[in-house]
């Protein structure tokens, strides 16, 4: 095992499979000189070259689009685009283009793209540089989502979308990219759909993503002392979605929490309680309780940022809530 | 520009080709009148001289590539896709080249160069600028082109394709067909240039100007975009001038049009002004000519006996081909 952060496995992911596949591309905003904006991927241009990794306009369209055609023709792009965020200015070339090429096209076309991109709150980046936004893609058959909660998965994910021969979108957590974990020395792979059980525990199963990964471990431990054990499951990839790992824990703790740092309608956590009743429903001893922003946008000012988005103190809370109900 | 002639054998194959789209987009309308296609259509009845005249210029083993709009139909014959793969796509049925689930506005058929036909406004080019990225860094010479209306460059996707391609130097070419309307409006009432070929500028990339009626002056700019690209030096904006005969859609019957519009542009038809040239050359005469029309009606009529006769895909195609 390795010490690296959040930053250098992704960097290490990209340095590997460049190294490994010749097919392998990368471009975006300030990607190549400047070794992106957010210092993740420095000295792959220096590394690999001017044709292999570029520096591009503005011009998140022209991004994404370039990222299509060249997977058509049998490259394998990453693309970043920098904030999460800016998917809304290309969703035309990840939604209608990139998602439903294959399948418009009788199965002719394949699109091994990633496309990564920082998402989350919690720096003060207001509320168009701060939002989580895998349910945009989660909506739309075709695509992978993926969110790494730490180094390890950062890498083990980021190298299998890579190879992957459909098109992912990789949300990387920008909060975390200084954050630190041991990572295996050698070649890492994950495969994509695999949940991680992170603790385990009798009383309540906590489904949880990225940064709130941490925040349910958090919550996990200070329940603990009140003698109340929590399972916490990461799912890495929500699509695809590992749910026999999920079902499993439900039906040793028949109860469901999910803390998820996006807004409460149609979130993610709200598919994972749709399927959990579903399949599950004679395990469920009391309500799935959902930890989201509930209906806020993430706001700039601090003190409003930090209430909207979960942490402990209203994990420990719902966990309770959903024990008494 | 005055083109110089093609060959013969160029030229018959034009010819023909341009009947057989003809007579292929006349066909699938009587198809849509009669409910046997649904949905929508989008017809290049009178612009068959630029389809012609690009896919001339493409060759696929090389790796060229092409992007077009909805109105592709064209593109897609004059490019090598057969009448009856064309005829049971739009049909919806299981042995059209996308096995049906493409239709009318989503055409591929990647033996012949052809990536697809976009139903979203500008989404090609980008996509172009990638397969022609795809053909820089593999250093194989290849081109992509992509093909589009005179209401395109009012959209941002195609600002930042026509920008990419002139920074990165992509083997790129952006044709665009001037029919003189987006959708319902008249061109000179959305956009504030005389000419799309004048946006050129703002890119530092030559912008050229064709008589889109002439399939051989089409040929012959496209070419020398074409060589352009295929040397290293970047796209070129082409703006063939042309007119589409009927409406946008299948719903438009395009009463906007001023009188006598129509006629004007009848009056220089593509395939008459290529078949007159061959007379004049000695090329072909009038039983000749009728000859050919009277083939491509029946390829047309046969594929549309053929189609009409393949079984739709079972239900179970609709979940297929999501994921590799």
């Amino acid at each position: 095992m390795v010490m690296m952060t959040y930053r250098e496995a992704v960097q290490r992911a990209l340095d590997e499979e460049m190294g490994r596949d010749a097919n392998v591309i990368f471009f975006g905003e300030d990607v190549g000189k400047a070794g992106g904006v957010f210092k993740v991927t420095p000295g792959l241009y220096e590394k690999y070259g001017p044709v292999r990794v570029r520096d591009t306009p503005i011009s998140e369209n022209a991004i994404i689009g370039a990222g299509v055609g060249a997977a058509v023709m049998g490259l394998r792009p990453v693309v970043e685009l920098m904030f999460a965020d800016f998917a809304a200015v290309t969703l035309d070339q990840i939604i209608n283009q990139a998602a439903k090429f294959r399948y418009m096209s009788g199965g002719q076309l394949k699109v091994p793209l990633t496309i990564r991109a920082a998402q989350g709150g919690g720096a003060g980046f207001a509320s168009q540089h701060s939002q989580c936004c895998e349910t945009w893609f989660m909506h739309s058959p075709g695509l992978k989502v993926a969110v790494p909660s730490n180094p390890a998965d950062v890498l083990g994910l980021l190298k299998s979308a890579i190879r992957d021969d459909n098109p992912v979108v990789f949300l990387e957590h920008k909060v975390q990219y200084a954050e630190k974990g041991e990572v295996p020395e050698g070649e890492h792979l994950v495969p994509f759909g695999v949940a991680s059980v992170l603790r385990s525990g009798k009383d309540v199963t906590m489904v949880a993503t990225q940064r709130m990964v941490a925040v349910a471990l958090a919550a996990a431990d200070e329940l603990a002392k009140d003698g109340i054990t929590c399972e916490v499951i990461d799912p890495r990839t929500l699509v695809p979605l590992d749910m026999e790992t999920i079902l499993n824990s439900v039906k040793k703790t028949g109860r469901l929490v999910t803390v998820e740092e996006a807004p409460h309608i149609g979130g993610w956590g709200a598919e994972v309680a749709t399927r959990v009743t579903d399949a599950g429903i004679w395990y469920l001893e009391g309500p799935v309780v959902r930890v989201t922003l509930e209906g806020a946008i993430i706001p700039f000012s601090q003190p409003l940022e930090d209430h909207v988005i979960p942490n402990k103190g209203r994990v420990v809370s719902a966990v309770r809530h959903a024990l008494t109900v | 520009m005055i083109a110089a002639a093609l060959p013969v054998d160029t030229r018959f194959h034009m010819l023909q080709r341009m009947l057989e789209i003809r007579h292929c987009e006349e066909r699938i309308q009587e198809l849509f009148l009669e409910n046997v296609i649904r949905g929508t259509t989008h017809l290049c009845i009178g612009q068959e001289a630029v389809s012609v005249g690009m896919a001339a210029t493409i060759d696929a083993p090389r790796g060229d590539t092409v992007t077009c709009t909805y109105r592709g139909h064209g593109h897609a014959l004059a490019l090598g896709l057969t009448l009856r793969s064309m005829m049971a796509e739009m049909m919806g049925k299981e042995a059209g080249c996308c096995k049906g689930k493409g239709g009318s506005m989503h055409l591929t058929d990647m033996s012949v160069g052809l990536i697809g036909t976009f139903a979203i406004v500008g989404a090609g080019l980008p996509v172009t600028n990638g397969a022609a990225l795809a053909a820089q860094i593999r250093g194989n010479g290849a081109v992509s082109i992509s093909i589009f209306g005179d209401g395109t460059p009012n959209i941002g996707a195609w600002h930042e394709a026509v920008n990419l391609a002139a920074v990165w130097k992509l083997p790129s070419i952006f044709l665009c067909e001037n029919n003189l309307y987006g959708e319902y409006s008249p061109y000179e009432t959305t956009a504030p240039v005389p000419n799309v070929a004048d946006r050129a500028a703002a890119y530092n990339i030559p912008g050229v100007i064709v008589d889109g009626q002439d399939a051989e002056a089409v040929y012959a700019v496209v070419q020398e975009a074409v060589d352009r690209a295929r040397a290293g030096h970047g796209p070129t904006l082409i703006e063939a001038k042309t007119y589409r005969y009927k409406g946008h859609s299948r719903t438009d019957p395009a009463t906007y049009r001023p009188a006598g519009e129509l006629e004007q542009w009848q009056a220089r038809d593509p395939i008459h002004i290529l078949a007159e040239r061959m007379k004049a050359d000695g090329q072909l005469n009038d039983q000749q000519f009728k000859q050919m029309d009277q083939q491509a009606q029946d390829a047309v009529q046969e594929a549309t006996t053929w189609a009409l006769a393949q079984p739709y895909p079972p239900v179970e195609a609709a979940f297929e081909d999501i994921w590799v």
